[in-house]
């Protein structure tokens, strides 16, 4: 089948592959970028193991094609550390408070967080669990899960009122 | 002389962070940057990709399959049938229960979705398009799918292969669909004991056909090095080592020449047990095409075919006096075990733990008889976080208790104290022939009913009932066995199921440990080195943990049926002492004094009265490299194969609350309360998480999953559109709890605990809701426990709307 150019943002950096346009974007961004983060759980979009951030929003990459990111801004777990390097609030959330056992479910569930907290600096309990029942985690029964969302709002909104 | 000489003994026992510390996981560094390394992100140069054609039919018979339009598709490399895999003997293989499967379908589909063909493509896509181009001609053939059906004697006959075979395995059959009969237990005293008995109960309970469902599917790459002779085999493998084994048996290739490696794997439960025709399909593969092939099974392939758990259908018995003392148990079960008898488990018995079925009651007299047939589903089964039938066992017990104490009219609470076996009777012999080996049930339960105020529960039900609303109370109090086990009991192909670890302390005094089982997010890396952290008085963080690859691990019988802290975990304590025990005669030699003069404190060995002449391991380590006493060897490492004397059997007592909505039929969990008793805790932070996940899948279990098929045997809802995973909204909130009562022969008191929640959650669930109906004379109800269904339960006692 022929494929067409696509250029991208991703992760701050500018990239170009080329594409079939039925590729899917997750295909594309861990067959051809080589970033594995995302992962595949059911390429249904009911899983949300392979959530990303595409301009501001968050979609599952299985449900998109890579054509249809051409311009697009996209952020996956590889891009959530600090300029620094650092863990971000929510990587480190999850590690204090046991937010993941095998991992699987991980990098989409912090993407799926991440845009939660820009929409919702401060959600409650019930608003976490709304905001990330578009992903599927078999492992933890989701109770660290949020608590790990809640430790990454406490930690920005501290630092947020810290600047002010 | 140390670094650790000033520090306080509790400074010291800090820095080691061994066990009982709730230490956060060495695993997480990769996993929350996105660099853990799974089965799909493995990319071999010159890597393509094999799936599968698969029959749309639960029976039917090949006619033909055309694959020429298929490989003439650019980008399809190779089409395989059975016919290419006969010349090899592949077509089919032997499955564990001594039955055979079908690798790909030889003449006839058996069930749907079953493997037909395997294409190999350049990309994913080229693959699709390769699958959707083979042509297979069927001749549609009746579809068994009622197990009770089965031994009928106008049933169609499925297994044509072994249909004049009086054995498959595992003992003698009574029709072309029978598996086997297994029977336990002395049938004339349990027959006596109803006889007599003042009261008697019966009910029919079904545990439905359900799927473990890991997040991450399962998949392969195989890569055979041609000049060299050798096989790598990437995969989801929950027990590595006998995969390498299965496979040189299969495929004629010397053990050697295999490597086998488990990479980081997303979850399992059970479900990646199993030895799948993807994994033999795509070592042909590479093996014909001298290139690496990957086989990652989609979401629906998973559902649909690489294992189910349960589809139990069981018929229990009580017998009891008129205050509830239980004096007999009487199960039939019969077992659908889908289109090949291929259940994935390590005991000698074809239903495994079933017979752990008196639970945690002191029950005289006891028989079980399990009947096993074909339908035309998918084989199997496993089991899906537990040890191999426990679940099920546990269910049956647990509702059973509640139905003779409706029928008796004794508390639900009460009538569990009254039949506990007690702490003095440990260890205690089953009638079904266990011997548990401690626990402490009574404390447990009355620990949990003072911490929900179950007095004021009861109250608050019956106070609703009069305002005609649903409140249910469910228990569950159940007893797991796990930590398979005992080779006496228990082998893969005649290999014992020990389990190893090897550790070698370096010159620095930091180490690496390699164990023979794999985690599938257990947090093996944390927790193992925790052990060897106390054991050996090493920081933990300073201990590497490796699991998963076979050239580098010592074997063992890997990660299920909560067996690695059991068996792993203690073959990680016996090495270390192993090693403490050399370190003593070095530290000797260098303190100049014997042995015999030394004791041990947390990280070092101090002479006695003279606590400023120490060792620390660290010392020691260096000093193994470098001058050892004469007749030593140098160096300081060692090995355990660890073949337990016995099973451990972690218990709990759990409580559930629910409130059901009568005009709709939800039912909303208001309070769930889980005590675990897993013996000697070594990391709580991660024992709860085991715990949540655990009930979150038991409720998943019992509220909403189920694999159902028509009359034509074609499989519904096999997709997460249908198959119900709870989501963060629908998830109840967990309340946890821990009593210790440690195993007395594991070397450190621990018993494994990750599916003791799936196994007590379902019950505890499942018990909640019949509890609602109660008293309206309602026994049982057959799970899950949908709306639809619970509304029809309210709609036929008039009380729907
Ligand atoms: S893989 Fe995209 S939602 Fe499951
Ligand atoms: S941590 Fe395994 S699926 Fe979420």
């Amino acid at each position: 089948m022929n494929k067409t150019a696509v250029k991208m943002t991703v992760n701050g950096q500018a990239v170009e592959g080329k594409a079939e346009p039925r590729l899917l974007l997750i295909h594309f961004l861990r067959d051809e970028l080589g970033l594995t983060g995302p992962h595949v759980g059911c390429e249904t979009s009911h899983c949300g193991a392979c959530t990303v951030d595409l301009d501001g929003k968050s979609v599952k990459s299985c449900t998109v094609f890579a054509v249809q990111a051409e311009g697009a801004n996209i952020t996956t777990v590889e891009g959530m550390a600090n300029a620094d390097g650092s863990l971000s609030a929510l990587q480190e959330g999850f590690m204090q408070e046991h937010g993941l056992q095998c991992g699987y479910c991980t990098p989409g569930m912090i993407m799926r967080a991440h845009r939660l907290l820009q929409e919702n600096p401060n959600p409650s309990e019930a608003e976490i669990r709304m905001g990330i029942a578009g992903n599927l985690c078999r492992c933890t029964g989701y109770q660290n899960i949020v608590k790990a969302v809640r430790y990454a709002a406490d930690k920005l909104n501290g630092q947020r009122e810290a600047a002010e | 002389m140390s670094d650790t000489t000033e520090m306080t003994l509790e400074q010291r026992e800090a820095t080691i962070g061994g066990i009982g510390c709730s230490r956060r996981r060495k695993e997480d560094i990769r996993f929350i940057q996105g660099k853990g390394n799974y089965v799909d992100d493995v990319k071999l140069p010159g890597q393509v990709f094999g799936d599968f054609v698969r029959s749309p039919h639960a029976h039917a018979r090949i006619k033909s399959i055309d694959t020429e339009k298929s490989k003439a598709l650019p980008g399809v490399l190779a089409v395989l049938t059975a016919d290419d895999l006969k010349p090899l003997n592949l077509h089919w293989m032997p499955t564990l229960a001594g039955d055979s499967q079908a690798v790909l379908a030889d003449e006839k589909v058996h069930f749907q979705n079953q493997e037909v063909a395997f294409v190999i493509g350049e990309d994913r896509y080229a693959v699709s398009d390769g699958v959707q181009a083979v042509e297979v001609d069927y001749e549609d053939l009746p579809a068994l799918v009622d197990p009770k059906r089965a031994l009928a004697k106008d049933a169609p006959v499925l297994r044509e292969d072994v249909a004049a075979k009086d054995n498959v395995g595992q003992g003698p059959r009574k029709h072309p669909n029978h598996i086997f009969t297994w029977d336990i237990g002395d049938k004339g005293e349990t027959d006596q004991a109803f006889s007599g008995a003042a009261v008697t109960v019966k009910e029919e309970i079904f545990y439905h056909r359900v799927h473990p469902c890991p997040l991450e599917p399962c998949g392969c790459v195989a890569s055979m090095d041609k000049i060299k002779g050798e096989l790598t085999l990437y995969g989801t493998f929950q027990a590595p080592h006998v995969i390498r084994t299965v496979v040189s048996l299969i495929s004629g290739l010397p053990e050697h020449k295999i490597r086998v490696i488990a990479p980081d794997i997303g979850g399992g439960f059970g479900n990646k047990v199993g030895a799948y025709a993807g994994y033999v399909c795509a070592t042909v593969a590479t093996i014909v095409l001298g290139r690496p092939v990957k086989w990652v099974e989609s979401r629906i392939d998973n559902l649909s075919t690489t294992s189910f758990a349960r589809d139990y259908h069981m018929t229990g018995e009580l017998a009891a006096d008129k205050d509830g003392r239980i004096t007999g148990l009487r199960v039939n079960v019969l077992a659908d075990h889908g289109a090949f008898n291929s259940h994935a488990q390590p005991s000698k018995w074809p239903a495994g733990f079933f017979n752990i079925v008196t639970g945690s009651y002191d029950i005289p007299a006891a028989y079980v008889s399990v009947d096993g047939v074909y339908t035309n589903k998918a084989p199997g089964g496993v089991a899906y976080r537990c040890s191999f039938r426990v679940t099920e066992a546990s269910y049956l017990i647990e509702r059973m208790i509640d139905v003779l104490a409706q029928k008796v009219g004794v508390d639900k609470a009460e009538i569990r104290l009254r039949n506990f076996v007690k702490p003095e009777q440990f260890p205690y012999k089953s009638c079904l022939d266990w011997e548990y080996d401690s626990g402490d049930y009574h404390t447990a339960l009355n620990k949990v009913l003072d911490a929900v105020g179950y007095k004021a529960l009861r109250e608050e039900q019956a106070e609703k009932r009069k305002r005609g609303e649903l409140m249910g109370i469910g228990f569950a109090t159940f007893t797991e066995i796990v930590g398979a086990g005992p080779s006496r009991n228990c082998d893969i192909l005649g290999i014992g199921m020990f389990d190893s670890c090897e550790i070698r302390i370096h010159p620095t005094g930091s180490a690496v440990a390699r164990l023979g089982t794999k985690s599938q997010g257990q947090g093996h890396e944390t927790t193992y080195a925790q052990i060897i952290a106390t054991e050996l008085g090493l920081p933990s963080d300073d201990i590497t943990v490796e699991e998963g690859d076979t050239d580098t691990a010592p074997y063992g019988l890997g990660t299920y049926g909560s067996r690695s802290t059991p068996v792993a975990g203690a073959a990680a304590a016996q090495a270390a002492r192993k090693i403490r025990a050399k370190a003593q005669k070095i530290a000797a030699h260098m303190l100049e004094v014997a042995e015999g003069d030394l004791e041990w404190e947390i990280d070092r060995f101090k002479v006695k009265g003279l606590p400023e002449k120490t060792a620390t391991m660290k010392q020691i380590a260096f000093a193994a490299y470098q001058s050892v006493p004469e007749g030593l060897e140098p160096g300081l490492e060692a090995v355990n194969y660890y073949d337990p004397p016995n099973f451990t059997y972690p218990f709990g007592a759990y409580l559930c609350v629910v409130d059901v909505d009568r005009l709709t039929g939800e039912v909303k969990v208001r309070r769930f309360y889980a005590l675990d008793d897993c013996g000697t805790r070594i990391n709580p932070m991660i024992i709860e998480g085991q715990v949540h996940g655990g009930l979150a899948e038991a409720f998943g279990i019992a509220m909403g999953q189920e694999l159902t098929f028509d009359e034509n045997g074609n499989i519904q809802g096999a997709s997460l559109m249908d198959y119900f995973l709870p989501t963060a909204v629908e998830t109840p909130v967990w309340e946890t709890d821990h009593t210790v009562t440690p195993s007395p022969h594991h070397p450190i008191g621990a018993k494994g605990v990750g599916e003791s929640p799936n196994v007590g959650g379902v019950s505890a669930i499942s018990n909640a809701v019949v509890d609602a109906f109660a008293h309206l004379g309602v026994t049982h109800m057959p799970m899950p426990h949908t709306p639809w269904r619970v509304w029809k339960q309210c709609e036929a006692l008039g009380i729907g709307e």
